[in-house]
């Protein structure tokens, strides 16, 4: 068997490993990754991020089986002659080939000062943990920072010591912020922007001394200013870890970086570099696309192939610190010749700059700033001919002149992180592909980064495909309308809103929807009326209808907490009715097997001994589950079953779009799973972590993180306006996960709306939860309460009492299960 | 020849326990269930299909919701939300399903089911 060495545990030599298992099942090659950090590979593009929850393991990469990976033991010596490599440790390594993977080391400008205690850098996850014990210890009043350097990485550094409750000061020695992705114009509204975000800007200027004073920091600019603070961050520049292969010989760049061919192959045959530490042609680049690439190069290369890197697309696309900023192509109009078209608004802050070829036909790049919503088009559309008038491509929307997608030729890339054309696209559309997640399937479009999903939806579109928002054939108002619809007209029936606004008698789709939205709105019981005619069977006799029509019963066990007494009576009403008992997801029980004439007889005994409807039949919100927390459990930090039980008892009832779980851990351990839920609250040492949007079922999603410790009152009143928001905004039958990816901007947006009160409908969110909360009521309470509501719980209107005598059982594991109705495919 | 058999129609309940827009079971004397459904509140307008869901075996028809499918009168079953035609029993998604009829009427307040 070949020995693979692999230098550096970094994302590129990671994404080598991965690459070559991938490619190599039958595992001719054994893998060493010798990795100098303690930690095991993780996504340093997203580091920022972990400042929102100091949660390590969610960066982590998914590990590589049949690798074996030594942690902190970096490499200190290679001997190319007798092809071995020894560690700090002393062990010792045989290679057949070896790869470096060094990535790159933080430039610390040698001024004087810069290694005082208070100066950090910011590359690692200890960097951060570092950086973040030290804003821990200063003291309340003025806390500010020094961040040395303005580019990309200087922008995530001062949202970091943001986020840590420090005010940033930003020092670029360029005349503009993110000197190398955008021009003076965009630089200039990038700084405005940035500035309204309490970041003080320096440019044109560089730090030439610190010093320690009173404890503090004293930082002295090139233009005289002083700045007296609290910590200082370097984020000047990356500079190629190349020493061991200078020490052994292999032959680097002018101003570093190991030299590779083509193939990412070094001086020496049996050794290659991908990544950052790599020289190509000449260039060191510090993005993790071309060191992917090269990753696939390399491990193309040692099964045998002849990849060779095709050199690098280093177009960018980021929020920094809420700020759209994205630069493509020459977007510097480098390009002898090239003609420059600027569109500018600085009231609504957006930049737009296009940079197209002497003849003004051919796109050659581009800056976005604010605005970086045609960032995928304009990307995709670089060497291709330019669709008439070159300022089309920025106009602002509206003005009828913006060039759509349409234009793309098929060889255009849209999807630059999977590299997928058009063309395929438009394929895979015309096989059937009729949504965005079906397109996403079938051509891994939009799977990465997801900047290009707009255009998948633009492209099925103008492919055609009717992406109709009308609720149904009797509604052509999508749900969102419906609602404001309700609520600015006061209409409260179905009859009057199908007379006025729709067309026909209504459907299984619009009925149980406009009873849904009735409900929201506080329409009272819903069985009164006209409303219990619109239900679905499982809201018409508020149980779960089963595989042999009968229905299943699951009452309120809030936070999962219960008595002993009243798991008795659950038992025994269990035993009496002889249903089927299973312990449910959500932490209660599910008692099966009830026919329609059973439901108000077991429920006169469950409500008699205080249980209520737990809404298992209703698209509401179910169950928040908790762990025990501070209660009983020795590393809880905060009561998560008495927040569990007050957030289930506060939205117990809420009628919503889909069905809606919760959940609430006492501790980062997360035993309650929060995170698989549409809103999960995560106790931290201060507070609670908010996430929102997760799911477990047909498609797995992780909830995102909202907000990070707050205190118990402002995190009801965000979920009260997270969910209100959600029950009027989203679509019929949209969980969370899928209403946030819809929204235009995701989770930022969001943010914007229910955190920030962007749209300044945060009060009347929280108010129209208060009136939930003030009139909720028990449903089943009221159907045992109403005689009139009662009389439609019979099998048979013609002979009350009679049970369906279609429905038989049979014991399994002790207990009565359905007998099979055995009619598959539908009979006759 | 030509046997003539008089219908034999049998009162399920009155009209007024039929709601508007939904439907309710009946059990004939031969022991088989007959879904009774009142689309809307015009008093003469009453269907009849067996209660058994052909695709789950399950007797649950009644408990559908009612509505239109362009015009079309019809039921979603509560179990897969296949739709069936309120005048024939074919099932709008696959015409070759469908479920058997009964004749259906309204006499003095009372609503009746046929023998189909």
């Amino acid at each position: 068997m070949n020995r693979l060495v692999v230098i550096g545990n970094g994302m590129a030599g990671h994404r080598l490993v991965r690459a070559l298992r991938d490619r190599d099942p039958a595992g001719s090659w054994r893998v060493d990754v010798l990795a100098e950090e303690p930690h095991p590979a993780y996504d340093r593009v997203a580091l920022t991020s972990y400042v929102d929850d100091w949660d390590f393991d969610r960066l982590v990469l998914d590990p590589v089986d049949l690798a074996s990976v030594h942690l902190g033991d970096p490499v200190r010596t290679i001997d190319r002659a007798a092809h071995t490599v020894t560690t700090a440790s002393g062990a010792v390594y045989g290679y057949d080939a070896l790869v470096l993977a060094t990535g790159s080391y933080p430039f610390v400008p040698p001024i004087p000062g810069h290694d005082l205690p208070g100066c950090h850098v910011y590359r690692t996850i200890d960097d951060l943990d570092g950086i973040r014990a030290a804003a821990g210890r200063i003291g309340v009043g003025r806390r500010s920072a020094l961040v040395v350097g303005g580019g990309l990485l200087g922008l995530e550094a001062a949202k970091a010591l943001r986020d840590l409750g420090l005010s940033p000061h930003v020092v670029e020695m360029a005349p503009r912020l993110m000197p190398l992705q955008v021009d003076e114009g965009g630089g200039g509204l990038l700084r405005r922007l940035i500035a309204e975000l309490d970041v003080t800007v320096h440019t044109g200027a560089s730090t030439q001394a610190i010093a320690e004073e009173r404890g503090r920091l004293l930082a002295t600019l090139s233009n005289g200013t002083e700045l007296d603070v609290d910590l200082v961050v370097f984020s000047a520049g990356v500079r190629p870890r190349d020493e061991l292969a200078r020490s052994t010989g292999l032959a680097v760049g002018e101003r570093g970086g190991v030299v590779v061919d083509g193939g990412c192959r070094t001086s020496d045959p049996s050794v290659y570099a991908v990544g950052e530490c790599a020289c190509v042609d000449g260039r060191v680049y510090g993005l993790v696309a071309p060191g992917y690439a090269m990753a696939e190069v390399v491990a193309d290369r040692l099964l045998g192939g002849s990849a060779a890197f095709p050199g690098a697309d280093t177009s960018t696309k980021l929020k920094l610190l809420g700020v759209d900023v994205a630069s493509f192509g020459d977007a510097h109009a480098a390009t002898e010749g090239a003609l420059e078209v600027v569109f500018h608004d600085a009231v609504a802050g957006s930049y737009k700059k296009v940079v197209v070829s002497d003849d003004a036909r051919t796109l050659l790049g581009g800056v976005l700033v604010g605005d970086a919503s045609a960032y995928p088009t304009l990307r995709a559309l670089v060497g291709a001919e330019v669709p008439g008038d070159p300022a089309a491509l920025i106009a602002p929307a509206g003005s009828g002149g913006a060039v759509g997608i349409a234009a793309l030729p098929p060889s255009a890339q849209v999807c630059s992180c999977n590299a997928v054309t058009r063309g395929a696209i438009d394929e895979a559309i015309g096989a059937g592909c009729a949504d965005v997640a079906c397109v996403k399937k079938c051509t891994t479009a939009g799977t990465g980064c997801g900047s290009c999903l707009p255009a998948l939806k633009q492209l099925l579109a103008v492919a055609g495909v009717a992406q109709s928002t009308a609720l149904c054939e009797h509604f052509g108002q999508r749900r969102v309308d419906l609602f404001e619809i309700l609520r600015a007209t006061g209409i409260r029936t179905f009859s009057e809103l199908i007379e006025r606004h729709g067309t026909g008698r209504g459907c299984d789709i619009c009925k149980p929807a406009v009873a849904s939205m009735l409900a929201s709105l506080g329409a009272g019981h819903v069985l009164d009326g006209e409303q219990a005619a619109l239900q679905d069977t499982n809201d018409h006799f508020l149980a779960n209808i089963q595989r042999n029509g009968t229905y299943s019963v699951v009452p309120r066990i809030p936070g999962g907490e219960i008595t002993p007494a009243k798991l008795l009576v659950i038992a025994e009403v269990a035993r009496d009715f002889g249903l089927y008992t299973k312990i449910t997801g959500g932490q209660r029980i599910d008692l099966f097997g009830a026919t329609v004439d059973q439901l108000p007889l077991i429920w006169r005994r469950l409500v008699d001994a205080g249980f209520e409807s737990g809404h298992a039949y209703g698209k509401a919100l179910r169950t928040v589950k908790s762990c025990v927390g501070t209660t009983w459990c020795r590393y809880g930090v905060q009561d998560s079953v008495g927040m569990a039980v007050e957030l289930e008892l506060r939205y117990r009832g809420l009628r919503s779009p889909h069905k809606v779980k919760a959940a609430v851990s006492g501790c980062a351990r997360e035993c309650a799973e929060a995170r698989s839920k549409d809103f999960g609250v995560i106790a931290t040492e201060t507070g609670w972590n908010l996430y929102v949007g997760g799911n477990g079922g047909f498609t797995p999603r992780h909830a995102e993180l909202l907000v990070s410790d707050v205190d118990s009152a402002m995190l009801v009143r965000l979920i009260d306006r997270f969910l209100m928001f959600y029950v009027r905004t989203a679509d019929r039958l949209q969980r969370t996960a899928a209403w946030i990816e819809a929204m235009d901007g995701g989770i930022d947006r969001l943010r914007e709306v229910i955190v920030d009160d962007s749209l300044g409908i945060c009060a009347e969110l929280e108010a129209a939860m208060e009136l939930h909360v003030e009139s909720y009521a028990d449903e089943w309470s009221g159907v045992l309460e109403d005689p009139a509501k009662l009389a439609r719980f019979r099998s048979f209107v013609n002979a009350p009492g009679v049970p369906d005598p279609t429905v038989s059982f049979r014991e399994e594991r002790g207990q009565r299960v359905p007998v099979s109705l055995g009619m598959p495919g539908g009979g006759r | 020849m030509t046997a003539v058999r008089e219908r034999v129609w049998t009162t399920v309940c009155a009209l007024s326990e039929l709601l508007p827009g939904r439907g309710v079971a009946a059990l004939l004397p031969d022991g088989r269930q007959v879904a009774v459904f009142r689309p809307g509140d015009r008093t003469e307008e009453v269907y009849g299909l067996s209660n058994v869901d052909p695709f789950s075996g399950a007797a649950v028809l009644s408990r559908g919701v009612v509505g239109d499918l362009r015009g079309v009168p019809v039921v979603a079953s509560p179990m897969h939300k296949q739709h069936f035609d309120l005048r024939t029993g074919v099932c709008v998604e696959d015409g070759e399903v469908s479920v058997v009829v009964f004749p259906v009427r309204v006499h003095d307040g009372e609503v009746q089911v046929g023998s189909p």
